[in-house]
């Protein structure tokens, strides 16, 4: 590395011992998973417990990412963060603060144990997802212990790299069924210049419809939701479009943890002592009200919905799937045994099975953490 | 480089007679066109490549979706392999035929089938030109941002089959970001969706995996692309520089002032003396290199960063910096870029385009490498390269009709792609590895890794018929080539031919 440049802009990259632990720990977990491939025992991988409930639950052995931590390497100016899979994501996104930087996909923690492995496995994306992207819409390289128990490094650190197959964005959301991801390499973000959130009186009706009308336009809008007759709306970019921007479209300032407490599902709605299954409706942009039991709370400019329902699980999905959407039973589904993820078609069903077999053959990681079949 | 599909490197092929597989197809798809006479065949013998040629068994060109099905589980069950085509603009020999195999011609599919301005959506066949969806797009104030330098060309499925990329990769990113959903056709003749008009699907990403697959996993039939609204403005400022070093510093320096261009592109001199004898942009000659450093948004917005990017500019040591004052002028400067392939064209018979990336602290090694590399095969090389994203395109010059100058140039090719390799980048940033780079996979990955990739192939294609001898080299190849990367610059055999 040129040392000249780090005096400008200081890269945080670990050296000596720490470095080397950090391989040890690596070593180790492929130690344990040749153990395990050897004794043909299920893993259930474990890092910070804080997304258990998303899922199906499974039995294994645990595996534990939570030693496996730390970022062995951050160069704000390449905006390219590695870190290991056990890091917190709290440590994560205190580092990339201190460089005025953030994870573009706004991953929710639900729990202070979160941890980077977590959000890669879950690929669970926050309110900035429709503008920003989603967790695999930021990962640019992982490493992964596969099925023959082999720490493996995929793509890389830079932005653009087509060789090979895109086997680090394929892990994103394939909760951990894929193999064990030790290490993963995100793209990063600056923090906006400026940010001011809003909330405007207004019916269902009249906000999809402005939902649609603003997607049209450039505007700095990098959060939308709608709930219980008021409009949220969160305005990030330069200090001047925020301020006219905010100017123009009126409205008072909703709690400054807003977002957040929308991202951790903190606000009434999501009341986890409501015994109705909480669904999470993901919808193609301007999909209209669907007439479904319950109550719903908007957000993603109404591509993504929490549903609050005792509505059976096939009326759910199948009115999500007349849209071109798809529902998920994301808590308090145990009672029906309803299964978390929408069932795939035939066709797709076996390339997961076949592609599972591929890279697990025997199936020792999360086995039926996603599908009971994978 | 053996261009030829060779077996005992590249895996077996099962032998089909020509004749037998031609009165077959022509027997279950008596509608569809299928071309078997060598005159015929001509025209597809080689993609954007054209340095690499291989005829065809047979064409197909198909235009409805039941006969690609056909298409697809006949050959499979003769074992006859396919090579899908799109507009063959294709720089890394993707779509080079197979002597034994079928070319599977998309380009009949090019129909807009819907644009859903609210939803923000486009729904296109795979033969739609890039820049058609953008222009069909735009009375509704918006478009399709990836734009490979060639997309009056290009059409979406190749974009897809590629991951595409093109210079506003860094703030609206490559063609994975921008695809919603596609529909394909498995070499078994099945049907199945990746992805959803929603943001999500259920299940693994493999509309990921499938992005820039090479047309190693299926066919793509139908492709549903995100559309965004117009930038209010967008304004450039081009910056000289006395010195390739302190241009490349330069760039980290506009991202560490938090901005993030809509396109911030670098030429070297010899790149900047071309563009301006070709198109006279308004370059300045005299520099060693410029920085083209496009910001779109809105309009308040933009005029702030211009103010800041300026600034950085200046303290990076610029010698000159001008902004575009109208849109004109800003098309003249973009002009001189979009037109450095061809410039450089002007300035000798043949030239080599590479495709490699690298973080861009590493810039000024590899660039110095690069000259050394230059300097030493006697052939000139120009750069330009999408700074912002470490994306680099070394333009080597060669003349073919030169003995020895086609193979001299695949080598500096070679080498500048391991260089990229060594700094911690990749063979390829938005070209893909096709034909041209299978060697060098060798020096990015490890043969448990190339195994990785080849349990995908697997997964999709058992019998390996869908683009055999692209993207992922055998580990036999790997053994063959790699030995060769072993002792850097020292090859073990110099007597021995090279491919």
């Amino acid at each position: 590395m040129e040392q000249h440049e780090q005096d400008q802009h200081p890269t945080h990259a670990e050296r000596g011992t720490q470095a080397a632990a950090g391989q040890d720990r690596a070593d180790m977990l492929c130690e344990r998973v040749r153990q395990a491939l050897a004794e043909r025992t299920p893993l259930h991988i474990v890092g910070g417990s804080s997304k258990t409930f998303y899922g199906r639950t499974i039995e294994g052995e645990a595996i534990s990412t939570r030693d496996h931590r730390g970022i062995r390497h951050y160069d704000p100016v390449e905006l390219v963060v590695s870190v290991r899979a056990g890091t917190p994501l709290a440590e994560l996104e205190a580092a990339l603060d201190a460089e005025g930087q953030m994870l573009g996909c706004e991953p929710p923690h639900f729990g202070e144990g979160a941890t980077v492995g977590g959000m890669l496995a879950t690929g669970l994306s926050g309110p900035r997802r429709p503008w920003a992207g989603s967790v695999r819409d930021f990962v640019l390289g992982s490493r992964v212990i596969t099925g023959e128990g082999k720490e493996l490094r995929f793509g890389g650190e830079v932005m653009k790299n087509v060789a090979g197959y895109d086997l680090s964005r394929l892990m994103a959301g394939a909760q951990g069924t894929l193999g064990l991801a030790t290490e993963v390499s995100f793209k990063v973000l600056p923090k906006p210049g400026a940010q001011a959130s809003l909330r405007l009186d207004m019916s269902l009706d009249d906000a999809l419809a402005r939902f649609a009308e603003w997607g049209r336009q450039p505007l700095p809008i990098t959060a939308a939701a709608w709930h219980d007759g008021a409009l949220y709306l969160r305005l990030e970019g330069g200090p001047s479009s925020v301020a006219a921007t905010r100017e123009r479209l009126g409205g008072d300032a909703p709690e400054d943890s807003f977002w957040t407490d929308l991202r951790e599902h903190r606000l009434a709605f999501f009341d986890t002592e409501d015994t109705r299954s909480l669904w999470r409706l993901s919808l193609p942009n301007h999909t209209p009200r669907l007439e479904l039991d319950g109550e719903t709370f908007y957000d993603w400019a109404g591509a993504q919905r929490w549903l609050r329902s005792e509505a059976s699980a096939e009326a759910i999905r199948e009115a999500a799937a007349r849209v071109g959407g798809h529902a998920t039973c994301y808590r308090a589904c145990n009672q029906a045994d309803i299964e978390p993820f929408t069932p795939l078609s035939p066709v797709l069903a076996k390339y997961h099975r076949q592609l599972k077999h591929q890279l697990d053959p025997q199936g020792i990681f999360n086995p039926g953490r996603l599908y009971a079949e994978l | 480089m053996n261009i030829l599909y060779d077996p005992q490197l590249d895996g077996e092929l099962p032998f089909n007679d020509k004749q037998q597989v031609l009165a077959t197809l022509s027997q279950s798809l008596p509608d569809m066109t299928l071309l078997h006479r060598e005159e015929d065949l001509r025209p597809f013998e080689c993609d954007g490549l054209a340095a690499y040629r291989v005829l065809p068994m047979l064409v197909a060109m198909p235009h409805t979706l039941d006969q690609v099905e056909t298409l697809l589980k006949t050959c499979h069950s003769l074992g006859v392999p396919i090579v899908t085509r799109g507009a063959g603009t294709g720089l890394s020999g993707g779509a080079l035929p197979l002597e034994q195999g079928v070319l599977l011609v998309m380009s009949r599919f090019k129909q807009i089938l819907h644009i859903d301005p609210d939803a923000r959506i486009a729904r296109v066949q795979p033969g739609v030109r890039n820049l058609a969806i953008s222009e069909a797009a735009a009375p509704y104030g918006l478009y399709y941002a990836p734009d490979p330098s060639s997309q009056i060309a290009c059409s979406i499925g190749g974009n897809v089959a590629e991951n595409a990329g093109g210079v506003h990769c860094l703030k609206y990113g490559l063609t994975v970001h921008n695809v919603l959903k596609v529909d394909v056709i498995t070499i078994e003749g099945e049907r199945m969706t990746l992805g959803a008009e929603s943001l999500d699907a259920p299940g693994f990403d493999l509309l990921a995996l499938f992005t820039g697959s090479e047309g190693m996993l299926g066919v793509i039939t139908e492709i549903t692309v995100k559309l965004l609204p117009k930038p209010e403005t967008a304004k450039v400022l081009m910056a000289s520089f006395d010195d390739v070093e302190k241009a490349g510093k330069a760039v980290g320096d506009i991202i560490a002032a938090g901005i993030i261009p809509g396109g911030l592109e670098m030429m070297d001199k010899l790149a900047i003396k071309a563009a301006e004898d070709f198109v006279q942009a308004g370059y300045p000659v005299e520099a060693e290199a410029i920085l083209l450093c496009e910001l779109d948004g809105v309009e308040a917005d933009v005029d702030d960063d211009c103010a800041t990017v300026r600034r950085v500019l200046e303290a990076a040591g610029a010698t000159d910096i001008a902004q575009a004052r109208d849109d004109a002028e800003r098309a003249k400067f973009w002009a001189g870029r979009k037109n450095a392939f061809p410039a450089v064209g002007r300035m000798s018979p043949d030239y080599y385009c590479m495709d490699g990336t690298i973080p861009r602290r590493e810039l000024p090694r590899v660039l110095k490498g690069i000259a050394a590399l230059s300097e030493e095969s006697g052939l000139r090389v120009a750069n330009v390269f999408h700074a912002g994203d470490g994306n680099m395109h070394p333009l080597i010059l060669f003349d073919a009709n030169q003995p020895g100058e086609l193979e001299l140039a695949e080598d500096v090719g070679g080498k500048i792609l391991e260089l990229c390799v060594e700094a911690g980048g990749s063979i390829t940033g938005e070209h893909g590895v096709g034909r041209e780079k299978i060697n060098q996979m060798c020096a990015q990955f490890q043969p448990d890794e190339l195994t990785a990739f080849h349990a995908v192939k697997a997964a999709f294609d058992r019998h390996r018929l869908l683009n055999p001898g692209k993207n992922i080299p055998t580990l036999q190849r790997c053994a063959e080539f790699g030995a060769m990367h072993v002792h850097n610059g020292e090859l073990p055999h110099p007597e021995l031919p090279r491919f």
